[in-house]
């Protein structure tokens, strides 16, 4: 598309990263931040459907989501719920580096954050495998039978859920996991700085909205 | 006074010391270990509100602090109660009908 | 050609100026473009596009109509026609069109920003829509699905044999498209107006564009991870949704509705927009009532997510929830009345100009009341015993969706056309479509309230032998709105090319759309308007025009 001359005013000075349809860095910054928490509060709406849904069914078979939470190992969902908390700890102080212009705070922090992402993915594929051996994986490939047959059915019926809702939330850290690669190359090539930030920082906003989900599918999928 | 939409050259954002930082993780892994060993004690029905309780103030300490809302405009405090608010409106007019279906007419 | 003296009367003879239609050249310079105003052409020719495809399954619904016996197709044909026509029009149509064409191309200019807050998600939206709409016409084309628009389980996931996942996938893809459109409006509206604008200077296109980005931010999400739900349980083949293997259908409904019911609040709000817009236009008067009308907005976005139960009255909810839901859903309609009344306040004592905006603005506000009055018939616990599931009920949400969004669209679109284009339309020929539109929607839609009182189920075929004279006239009616909606396509195609050059503001009326050329120039403005009047005062905002803008 052919570069268009503005008609007058003359092209000021501006920094690198600034959208030439907003005013200044200031507004734009405020305008990203906000459309990164409108975001989030979609997303929160999002997740909420599920969780509604997986409560109105634990009202309804209480057995069997005790049965269908007792096969899932809340030593491994514990740690990866520490090493959550920790990646969203790297993630708030990659912002602050980015705040403060250390770039190579920053760069070190985001590639901490991957790391402990990939881990916790890592961690997840593993209770995956582990869950499809034992045939719980639900569908067609549920064989598992518990040892009170009544409630079968319901623990396949939890264990949809369970998929259902690690399954989203893990698709929303590998989508994560990708903008941290691209956000690490730009900290590393001195993208970010005290004037502009807001990338990082609305990364980190996505990124600790995920932790969030998690803080509350840890108690609810292997804790009850 | 007219309202301007963005009154700043650049932002003047609220940098949090590292020392918050540190101490909300701290706070944080303290409730998880907090959640795991209420799980273990048997309150009858009371352990669910316990440990969403729990994690309720996890999530406070990760938006407060975390993501900055503490320090954040009216506007953010806005967005993220209407979300919550919102998804309150779907839980409590859904559990109506569930709970109440087995109420008597007369 | 008559001119009213509601032209302005300074028609710039429009010298070879640079502005959005003219500075770029090329298929890619559309394809690729981030400027609101072209993302909003390119949404104005799929949805119109859509708009089509759903008339079209209308029609043939029609047609089978004419006679008591299924004749003309199957009962299985019959329900894919239905559901298809609901499926277009109400994800690809109704709740896009206003926001996605007149919004995108309007608000940001009302606002006097250069663009919105996120020129590239803008794009992306757009794309969204359309691999959205390209899943529904491969629905289509692969041999449809008969669901029925509101996809309820177990049918939709298990006994179903046609292209469920398809369709939900396409809505789902869709859904995210107006998610993010919600969201650069949100941004927008919140960090781009221009110096001094204020709130309560805004014009109430804004508040009510404005509301119904909140409600698609916080509904469709709900409707997204329903689907999801959904075609889980289809590919699956596990119970979430299916009693026989503990699942609870009525979940499903809970769900579905939280959404859908404040989808048409969705739809509604944009339309109102464009009325309230064009109230103050033809009446050269500041809306009677101002700041109720904005927060009747409010209310509306808000109360209307407190209601969705009330399409579950007879599926098996609580009695006492059904009355809670039922006297909730009467509230919802106080704020819709308020704007209606204050309409028609502005216009009583005001010298009304009779183009054809105004004359759909007429059309919906005589329409949308009816319509939203039989509503409250629908939210009377008795009563909806009696008519769901009826014909009843269908002509309640026509009256709604085609006598209120379909004319608020099309009284925005003519009433913008001039700035959108730089042309004119013809007046006769445009005040006939609106006449063949009024005519051809209550002949259409009126016999079937009647019908559908004295017991024609909806969805059906074939029906009682009584009820055939109502439906003749009906599809007699569907022919005439059908030649109401195809004229506008001739006589606005012809205008880009052969209508009469509009000057900045053909209709002397206030807001900073009107402040700058049509069309508009790539940044809206040459200069930053700075805005000093007050909502509607046309005074001041016209002599602030002659003095800052130079157009």
């Amino acid at each position: 598309m052919s570069e268009v001359v503005r008609e007058g005013h003359a092209h000021r000075p501006h920094h690198p990263f600034l959208q030439h349809h907003f005013e200044d860095m200031g507004q734009q910054h405020e305008a990203s931040t906000l459309g990164m928490w409108v975001f989030v509060a979609q997303e929160i709406l999002f997740f909420g459907g599920m969780f509604m849904a997986y409560a109105i069914y634990r009202g309804m078979y209480p057995d069997a989501w005790a049965a269908g939470a007792s096969h899932q190992d809340w030593k491994v969902g514990a740690f990866n719920t520490a090493v959550l908390i920790g990646s969203s700890l790297t993630m708030a102080l990659a912002v602050w580096g980015a705040q403060t212009g250390r770039r190579m705070v920053t760069v070190w922090m985001l590639v901490l954050t991957l790391i402990l992402g990939s881990v916790f993915l890592g961690v997840k594929a593993y209770e995956y495998s582990v869950h499809a051996h034992e045939g719980l994986f639900p569908g067609a490939s549920f064989t598992y039978v518990d040892p009170n047959p009544a409630l079968t059915p319901g623990v396949q019926l939890f264990m949809v859920f369970y998929f259902g809702l690690t399954g989203l939330h893990a698709l929303h850290m590998v989508i994560g996991a990708g903008l941290l690669i691209w956000f690490i190359w730009r900290a590393w090539a001195g993208h970010f700085g005290p004037e502009y930030y807001a990338p990082v920082e609305i990364m980190g906003l996505y990124w600790h909205f995920v932790d969030i989900v998690w803080i509350f599918l840890f108690p609810l999928l292997y804790l009850i | 006074m007219n309202e301007h939409a963005h009154s700043t050259k650049a932002p003047t954002h609220h940098v949090s010391s590292l020392a918050m930082y540190f101490g909300v993780f701290l706070a944080l892994m303290v409730l998880t270990a907090v959640t795991v060993w209420v799980s273990r004690i048997d309150l009858g029905a009371m352990n669910v509100p316990v440990a969403l309780a729990v994690a309720i103030v996890k999530a406070a300490l990760v938006i407060l602090f975390f993501m900055h809302v503490l320090h954040s405009t009216r506007l953010t405090w806005v967005v993220v109660i209407s979300a919550f608010l919102w998804l309150g409106v779907l839980f409590v007019l859904t559990f109506s009908d569930y709970m109440t279906r087995h109420w008597l007419l007369y | 050609m008559t001119t009213s003296t509601l032209h302005d009367v300074r028609f710039l003879e429009p010298e070879k100026t640079r502005h959005y239609l003219n500075n770029d050249y090329g298929i890619f310079s559309w394809l690729l473009t981030r400027d609101h105003k072209r993302i909003g052409i390119l949404y104005l020719i799929s949805v119109t596009t859509m708009f089509f495809v759903g008339g079209i399954f209308a029609f043939l619904m029609r047609l089978e109509l004419l006679t008591p016996r299924g004749d003309l197709f199957t009962s299985d044909t019959y329900n894919k026609l239905f559901t298809l026509h609901g499926v277009v029009m109400v994800f690809f149509f109704l709740i896009p069109a206003i926001p996605a064409t007149l919004g995108n191309f309007i608000l940001p200019i009302m606002l006097g920003a250069k663009d919105l807050a996120f020129p590239r998600l803008n794009l992306l939206s757009w794309y969204l829509y359309t691999t959205g709409a390209l899943f529904g016409v491969y629905v289509i084309v692969a041999g449809g699905i008969d669901t029925g628009w509101t996809f309820y389980t177990p049918y939709s996931t298990q006994y179903s044999n046609t292209h469920v996942i398809a369709a939900t996938m396409g809505a789902f893809i869709t859904g995210f498209s107006s998610i993010l459109t919600g969201l650069n409006f949100i941004v927008t509206t919140h960090r781009m107006r221009a110096p001094g604008l204020t709130w309560f200077r805004l014009p109430l296109f804004v508040w009510s564009t404005y509301a119904t980005s909140v409600i698609i931010m916080l509904a469709t999400p709900v409707l997204a991870i329903t689907l999801v739900l959904l075609m889980i349980e289809r590919g699956l083949g596990v119970g979430i949704f299916d009693p026989a293997l503990g699942g609870d259908p009525v979940l499903y409904q809970h769900l579905f509705w939280f959404y859908s019911h404040p989808a048409v609040y969705i739809m509604i709000l944009p339309a109102m927009a464009v009325i309230s817009e064009c109230v103050a236009a033809f009446t050269r008067k500041k809306i009677f009532g101002y700041k109720f009308v904005a927060f009747a907005s409010l209310a509306i976005a808000f109360l209307g997510f407190l209601v969705w139960a009330h399409h579950l009255f007879v599926s098996g909810i609580s009695v006492y929830s059904a009355m809670v839901f039922s006297f909730l859903s009467m509230l919802v309609a106080v704020p819709s009345a308020i704007k209606v009344f204050n309409w028609t306040a502005t216009m009583y004592r005001a010298s009304v100009s009779w183009q054809t905006p105004m004359l759909y603005v007429m059309g919906f506000i005589g329409l949308f009341t009816i319509g939203g009055v039989t509503g409250l018939f629908l939210g009377a616990l008795g009563i909806d015993v009696h008519v769901h599931d009826s014909y009843f009920v269908v002509a309640h949400f026509h009256y709604i969706m085609v006598g209120g969004t379909v004319m608020g669209y099309l009284a925005g679109i003519h009433y913008w056309w001039p700035k959108i284009t730089g042309r004119m339309y013809p007046e006769w020929w445009a005040r006939l479509s609106a006449l063949l539109v009024f005519v051809g929607f209550n002949l259409t839609f009126f016999p079937q309230f009647v019908v559908g009182y004295v017991g024609m189920p909806r969805r059906y075929h074939a029906y009682a032998p009584e009820f055939q004279v109502l439906n003749v006239l009906s599809t007699a009616g569907a022919t005439i709105l059908a030649a109401g909606y195809v004229l506008p396509i001739i006589y606005l195609a012809w205008s880009v090319f052969y209508g009469r050059k509009a000057g900045p503001n053909p209709w002397g009326a206030v807001g900073l759309e009107w402040a700058t050329t049509s069309p508009p120039p790539l940044e809206n403005f040459h200069v930053t308007p700075v805005v000093t009047w007050e909502a509607y005062d046309y005074p001041a905002f016209l002599k602030s025009v002659r003095e800052t803008q130079n157009v």
